[in-house]
């Protein structure tokens, strides 16, 4: 599935600004897995899923999917095997833009756009059904804009829009962050059932423990541009949000104080 | 005073109406072109008053040259194309910023045009205008007005469906959101040469059509063109949005991208009518313009600012004050 390579990334090079953001990160994923990232602020934890993602070019470093080295193809081209969802709700969908226009788009992500229509009659049905599983009522408001939709239901929709055309892995980067704690949790349950339904691998960047060790196989953690610590499925089901925090400190050399993590 | 009154003829008035319905239509060409570039892509395309006069001075030339006037207009069409895809590929492969990418190419285009007319002005000889399909003669007018109409809708129509396809869509997206349609796998880069060639190339058209209208091209018509098209763009805006309120949609708009032209042309043919005179008509555009412009900003800063709450709580402390005196 996805395999990351000795991945560096610095920015601001040869100023006073200069940031080691990724010092040689490697990661392997297996098909099926949901891997929860954590770790602290400035970790290099987007940096990573950026990075993956084609946002910018790596300094060095490869990005294997299904074997296939990607690191070399752009942003737009990468899209065609990823599903990402934004911490900022805005950065998801097309404001402008209908319910459905924004999902008629993800569902030609990787395609061709030629000059067929943007969204056919056909479409519609599927689109309905799909969102009906969100159970957030959209289905009855397809020609909604976007613009007007809370942040929580924008999450949503950006959700099946990654989703719609089964991508090879999906990047969440703290997606529920910016939401209330119960929004935020029906987004989260979203987010598993999603991943379930349709067996995608995943990468969920979280800042919340618990969410960390409740979600997903399996669980890494980072620090300065690095993965120090690779937790598997038997070993996540033992752990206590207190035992992540020690092994955090173990292998980092420094704790992992911060109040957004403990009280989220 | 009654002088003045007793000098104003309606008739003239009339005439000078008629006429403006023709050129309004001819610059509501122009106005689609910049409601593709302004309001689908969101960039303020510089490029126009250089590929207008390039329309306008390539159509004269060919046709000067024994071309079919017809055929010339199409030519026309791709110099602006190629005028647009400059712009954008400044923008989207070296990097420099919107604005500046179309400043560039309007300022070099300047040079092109007057190479390509070989004076400041030509005009096309009397025998040619004769098989003009545009053109202000009265005449002819309500038969150019007629043509020119169809042509309108024809290129509206168009507009319509490429924005509705698969493509179109792309292309909105990337005005709306360049790092959704990114994750969409959309080439925003290309999305926005292809938006800005084909803005211009409407341009240019225009541009062509306007000099086969007066039956000459010179090298300054293009001068100001931005502020026409986006005077024409907003009036289009604001009058749809009065109209049809939430029953607004794409297809309205562009219509109204063309209605809010001839209400532009209508509106200064009555400033001439008045007899005031019209280059202070610039000065009212860029006003009217830049207060449409400010007025989104201005709703949102009535709504919260930084001055408005100081002044509220400079008053609560006030009546506080006057509390603790009494
Ligand atoms: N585009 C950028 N330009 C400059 N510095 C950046 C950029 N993106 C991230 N950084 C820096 O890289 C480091 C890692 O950031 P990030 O990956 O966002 O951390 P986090 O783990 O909190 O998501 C931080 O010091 C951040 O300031
Ligand atoms: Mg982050």
């Amino acid at each position: 599935m996805l395999e990351i390579r000795e991945l560096y990334k610095t920015f601001n090079i040869g100023t006073i600004n200069e940031k080691h953001a990724l010092n040689g990160v490697s990661l392997k994923l297996n098909p099926g897995d949901f891997v929860t990232v954590i770790g602290g602020n400035g970790a290099g934890k987007s940096t990573m899923l950026n990075a993956v993602a084609g946002v910018w070019p790596a300094d060095s470093g490869m990005i294997l999917i299904d074997g296939e080295d990607i690191s070399g193809k752009s942003e737009y081209q990468r899209a065609k095997f990823l599903g990402r969802v934004f911490q900022d709700p805005m950065i998801g969908t097309a404001a402008d833009m209908s319910i459905l226009e924004n999902l008629a788009l993800a569902a030609r992500r990787g395609q061709r756009r030629g000059l067929r229509m943007g969204v056919t009659r056909a479409e519609i049905s599927k689109y309905k059904e799909a969102l009906y599983s969100l159970g957030l009522g959209l289905e009855e408001r397809l020609t909604t804009k976007v613009g007007l939709l809370s942040g929580g239901q924008r999450q949503a929709l950006t959700l099946l829009m990654a989703t719609i055309q089964r991508p090879k892995l999906l990047l969440l980067d703290e997606h529920t962050a910016a939401l209330d704690p119960k929004t935020a949790a029906k987004v989260l349950s979203l987010t598993r059932q999603l991943v379930n339904e349709n067996k995608l691998t995943a990468l969920m960047v979280t800042h919340n423990m618990k969410d960390a060790l409740q979600y997903g196989n399996r669980t890494v953690m980072m620090s300065d541009g690095r993965i120090i610590v690779d937790i598997d499925r038997e070993n996540k089901m033992r752990l206590k949000v207190d035992d992540l925090l020690r092994l955090f400190e173990t292998h980092s050399g420094s704790a992992l104080v911060n109040d957004r993590m403990l009280l989220g | 005073m009654l002088e003045y009154f007793a000098s104003l003829k309606f008739p003239a008035l009339m005439n000078n109406c008629t006429g403006a319905v023709g050129q309004g239509l001819i610059w509501g060409l122009l106005a689609l072109g910049i409601f593709l570039s302004f309001r689908m892509l969101n960039i303020a395309d510089m490029t126009v008053d250089g590929s207008f006069a390039t329309g306008g001075v390539v159509c004269v030339m060919l046709i000067i040259g024994g071309w079919n006037p017809n055929a010339a207009l199409i030519v026309s069409f791709f110099a602006g194309l190629i005028c647009g895809a400059i712009t954008g590929l400044l923008h989207a492969a070296l990097g420099i910023p919107e604005i500046l990418s179309g400043i560039l190419t309007q300022f070099a285009l300047y040079a092109v045009n007057l190479n390509i007319l070989g004076k400041a002005n030509q005009t096309l000889p009397i025998v040619k205008q004769r098989d003009l399909l545009f053109r202000a003669n009265t005449d002819f007018l309500p038969r150019t007005i007629l043509i020119t109409a169809v042509f309108v809708g024809v290129v509206i129509a168009v507009l319509y469906w490429y924005l509705n396809t698969e493509h179109g869509s792309g292309l909105r997206a990337t005005g709306i959101n360049e790092k959704m349609a990114r994750a969409q796998g959309i080439n925003t880069k290309a999305m926005k040469v292809i938006g800005l060639a084909l803005a211009d190339g409407l341009v240019a058209l225009s541009g062509g059509i306007y000099s086969q209208f007066y039956g000459s091209a010179d090298i300054n018509i293009g001068r100001g063109a931005i502020v026409i098209g986006l005077a024409s763009v907003i009036i289009g805006d604001v009058v749809c949005h009065a109209i049809f309120r939430k029953r607004m949609n794409l297809l309205l708009r562009l219509v109204f991208v063309v209605v809010g032209s001839i209400i532009y042309y209508i509106v200064q043919a009555f400033v001439i009518w008045l007899k005031l005179p019209s280059d202070d008509m610039k000065l009212l555009i860029a006003i009217v313009v830049a207060l449409f412009l400010a007025v989104p900003n201005l709703k949102q800063a009535r709504l919260a600012s930084f001055s408005g709450l100081a002044r509220r709580n400079a008053k609560l402390q006030e009546q506080k004050g006057g509390e603790g005196n009494a």
